[in-house]
């Protein structure tokens, strides 16, 4: 049973690692509009006048 | 889907039943306008959809057609002067309210979009605008309906991004509260990272809790459950310090303010059980609650997320239609003899004898006397009658009326605090401090349960410190934790999250959350007449012909001649005869609330009230002219030659589609309905008889309809009123329900609790529907959880619960309540 003294532990920067992502995608905007992006990517974005930014 | 009746019309279009491609509205039979789209021919139903629809063809993105999945709304015909009046948005003074400026010539600015109904309509945006030059970017946000937008002022003007927005169909508006919009932003990511991390070490806390659950643990592994405990106390200490902070601010406010909330309990239970678990954690004997914490505050965050999220979406969307054309007015400067300087200022500048010129289908900015000119003035807004008022030299102005027909110029009386509508303004304010008090139900079962259970805690603690104290702190604490007042707490925002986004998908947005409540138990609904029952426009009624012409005759010469009218008549009788005029007229000569002369195929024609055309013609007219009716609410006017009396049109107002249907339904569900406006008695008595409202009271005033809520209000009626002017919102703002329309004025809106976003009355039945099963649903959620609770705390209270049964408990009465609430999403 030891064992999950290890794993445990491995689990600590694994935890830390999801909260970082989730922090980080919610302070650059990733949950802002849930509606656009799934329709956009089906949309053709080839318009030379379009700029991204 | 948009397409499915291309086939009927590539024939014939004449067929009856033909839809508009572009907004799917039915095109009315003869009708041929058409647009070659990818190749095809499509019917349009009018020029607005025909420009529209041009325009997209032209800018090369016919492929919008193919992406969309809603067809679009009708767009309004694109007058000259109306993108004229979008220039008032390149002023300097005017633009310093809602632009930011990052360069020399760097401007950014926040548009709410009008129109948007699919995310189609977001591509061609982005398309059309991301290609235009000077415009440097360009972001559309589909949730929230709004724009960001960079642009060059040197190289394009904010009128010109607005102007080309407009030819696409659209409408947009800078947004002057982008300070609100961003602390709303800050808040909702605040409270997802709380959501969030909560969760997150909610899960792990939870696969440690199930090893400590189901665990046989002997002498040996005490050393692996110890390391157990302290690695949820770890994981839960950030949840109860960032992610419970709201249960904590809320708790102390309510403390200071001495009420009985949600909070406090919560706030309790939480430290109690996080305490208790350290102190047993630190003893290493004794139970653990670490997962009830954090799953109780998960679940209690995500209600009050969604919650939030269902206020934030009703609020822009109140938002977005609250936004108008800016306060401004156009004021002239007395250099010497002439006026010829005029120049945009805000309303706020306006002082007492300014010189204002106030043009055709503007309002008027301030209270004022007539200096100079002659037109009609629609005061509907602010005193409910429906009819224009002629205005000339002398005549008094009221601020937030509309101008229809001609320019004015007049001098400015009372500016600000002193005008009829700040007056009516106060009447508001008191009003809504003597609005009656109602105590929602959820607010009335708290309110005792809570000083309960704390009661039956105590009590547990006392009992169990003198039988025996190892226990007292274990039992007081599943006392709390069991009793939990999750379901109890979730009873309500769960229903009410469910209610709001039901009641936006039927075109009701709400503002107040009591609302829902409130109007589940209304008795008594009252009617405002005109712009609520009525559309507040004029349509032609009947004609009356007495002449060689017959009415299509008289009709095509009257609209020849009410060609280029502001005046709403005139509008009318365009509006019959649509754009194809078969005469042109000339020499027009308007009169300003008299009528128009002019000559069409040579001969002169008048048209207009009976003393104008009596006075022309120089005879009275024949007896089977005037319609016998004349009298009874509505308007008519004539038309003649030099010698002969030709025909006469009567108008009257437009009673709303589905009113009838709606007033039938609640009469059928008991309510009292009751019809009071600022209008003659005639036209309200036409009205009422149409609909079939016994009770109705004309004439009265902004006060006068406060006065009566207030007495039927005193026989404990539960009144919901329906308006959309601005003599309506002082009631609006003293019943207990208020629903603007849509397309009401901003004050009505502002001061309603819900606002009628599609503006077809039949939604309100809908609304009154899903309010009552809300409030049946809201009920079951409560008895739910009080008899879990009455289960529950016996065995807590004999120290019968585990900590596992406990944490099991709350859920699954948490789940339940929440199942319940979906069903409401069912009920239309």
């Amino acid at each position: 049973m030891e064992i999950i003294y290890l794993l445990i532990i491995i689990s600590v920067p694994l935890i830390i690692l999801i909260a970082w992502a989730f922090i980080w995608a919610v302070k650059s905007g990733q949950f802002d509009d849930l509606e656009k992006p799934r329709h956009q990517i089906l949309m053709d974005d080839d318009d030379p006048g379009k700029k991204s930014d | 889907m948009t397409t499915t009746n291309t086939s009927v019309l590539n024939g014939n279009p004449a067929i009856a039943a033909v839809n508009c491609f572009h907004c799917g509205e039915p095109v009315q039979p003869g009708l041929l306008l058409n647009v070659i789209i990818n190749g095809s021919s499509r019917p349009m139903c009018c020029y607005g959809c025909q420009a529209v629809a041009q325009t997209i063809i032209d800018c090369g993105l016919s492929d919008y057609y193919n992406y969309r999945n809603r067809n679009a709304l009708t767009p309004e015909q694109l007058l000259p002067e109306k993108l004229q009046k979008l220039r008032i948005f390149d002023n300097d003074r005017i633009q310093q309210t809602f632009i930011t400026r990052s360069g020399a010539n760097q401007y950014e600015v926040n548009l709410v979009l009008e129109g948007i109904v699919c995310p189609a309509c977001i591509w061609l945006l982005e398309r059309r605008l991301g290609a235009m030059t000077g415009i440097t970017g360009i972001n559309i946000n589909y949730d929230t309906n709004r724009a960001r937008l960079n642009w060059d002022n040197a190289l394009i003007h904010l009128s010109k991004i607005l102007e080309e927005i407009t030819r696409l169909g659209y409408a947009a508006y800078p947004s002057t509260n982008v300070q609100d919009q961003l602390l709303y932003e800050k808040d909702r990511k605040a409270q997802l990272l709380r959501l969030g991390l909560a969760g997150l070490l909610g899960m792990q806390v939870m696969m440690n809790s199930v090893a400590l659950y189901t665990g046989n643990w002997s002498e040996a592994d005490s050393a692996i459950k110890s390391f157990l405990c302290w690695f949820n106390l770890v994981l839960t200490t950030p949840v109860l310090l960032f992610s419970a902070q709201p249960f904590y601010k809320g708790a102390w406010r309510d403390l200071k303010f001495l009420r009985a909330g949600m909070d406090v309990p919560v706030a309790l239970g939480i430290t109690i059980a996080y305490l208790g678990s350290v102190w047993a954690t630190g003893r290493n004997s004794g139970e653990v609650y670490y997962d009830s914490v954090t799953m109780f505050v998960f679940l209690l965050l995500l209600g009050r997320y969604l919650e939030f999220m269902a206020r934030k979406k009703a609020r822009e969307r109140t938002d977005n239609i609250t936004y108008a054309l800016p306060a401004i007015a156009t004021r002239l400067h007395r250099t010497g003899e002439r006026q010829e300087d005029d120049e945009i200022v805000p309303v706020a500048e306006l002082q007492r004898e300014d010189l204002l010129l106030v043009r055709a289908g503007e309002s008027i900015p301030a209270d004022g006397i007539v200096t100079d000119g002659i037109s009609t003035v629609d005061e509907s807004l602010l005193t409910g009658e429906s009819r224009p008022v002629v205005k000339q030299s002398g005549s008094a102005l009221i601020a937030g009326s509309i101008n229809m027909e001609s320019p004015l110029q007049m001098t400015v009386t009372r500016t600000g605090a002193d005008t009829v509508l700040a007056g009516i303004l106060k009447i508001i304010d008191r009003a809504q401090s003597e609005k009656p008090g109602f105590t929602l139900l959820a607010n009335r079962i708290v309110g005792w349960f809570i000083p309960v259970v704390l009661i039956l805690a105590g009590l547990a603690a006392w009992y169990w410190w003198h039988i025996n104290q190892d226990l007292w702190l274990p039992v007081t604490i599943s006392v709390l934790v069991a009793t939990c007042p999750c379901a109890l707490s979730l009873a309500t925002p769960a229903a009410m999250t469910a209610a709001n986004s039901t009641l936006l998908r039927t075109g009701i947005a709400v503002a107040h959350n009591d609302a829902v409540e409130k109007l589940a138990r209304t008795t008594h609904f009252i009617f405002d007449k005109t712009g609520t029952l009525t559309l507040g426009r004029l349509r032609l009624d009947s004609v009356h012909c007495r002449s060689a012409l017959d009415e299509q005759q008289c009709l095509a010469i009257a609209a020849s001649l009410e060609k280029t009218s502001e005046h709403p008549l005139g509008m009318a009788i365009r509006g019959i005869t649509g754009q194809s005029l078969t005469h042109a007229a000339t020499d027009i000569r308007n009169y300003p609330g008299r009528g128009i002369a002019g000559t069409v195929n040579g001969v002169p024609y008048f048209i207009g009230t009976m003393e104008f055309v009596r006075d022309k013609a120089g005879t009275d007219p024949d007896a089977g002219i005037v319609p016998d009716h004349s009298a009874d609410g509505g308007t008519t006017i004539f038309l003649a030659d030099q010698k002969r009396w030709l025909c006469s049109f009567s108008f009257s107002d437009v009673i709303r589609h589905h009113a009838d249907i709606m007033i039938r339904d609640l009469k059928k569900s008991g309510k009292k309905v009751i019809l009071l406006s600022g209008d003659n008695s005639s036209a309200v008595k036409k009205i009422a008889d149409c609909l079939r409202i016994d009770t109705f009271v004309p004439g009265l005033g902004p006060e006068d309809k406060l006065n009566y809520l207030r007495e039927i209000q005193k026989k404990n009626a539960v009144i919901t009123m329906v308006g959309d002017g601005i003599n309506d919102a002082p009631v609006l703002a003293g019943a207990d329900v208020s629903i603007a329309m849509g397309g009401g004025t901003d004050l009505a809106r502002i001061n309603a609790d819900m606002i009628v976003m599609n503006d077809q009355l039949d939604t309100l039945v809908k609304a009154l529907h899903v309010s009552r099963r809300t409030l049946a649903i809201i009920r079951e959620n409560i008895i739910w959880a009080v008899v879990y609770n009455l289960l529950i705390i016996p065995s807590a209270v004999l120290g019968l619960v585990a900590p596992w049964m406990a944490a099991l408990g709350m859920s699954l009465s948490s789940l339940v309540v929440i199942g319940n609430s979906a069903r409401i999403y069912k009920c239309i």
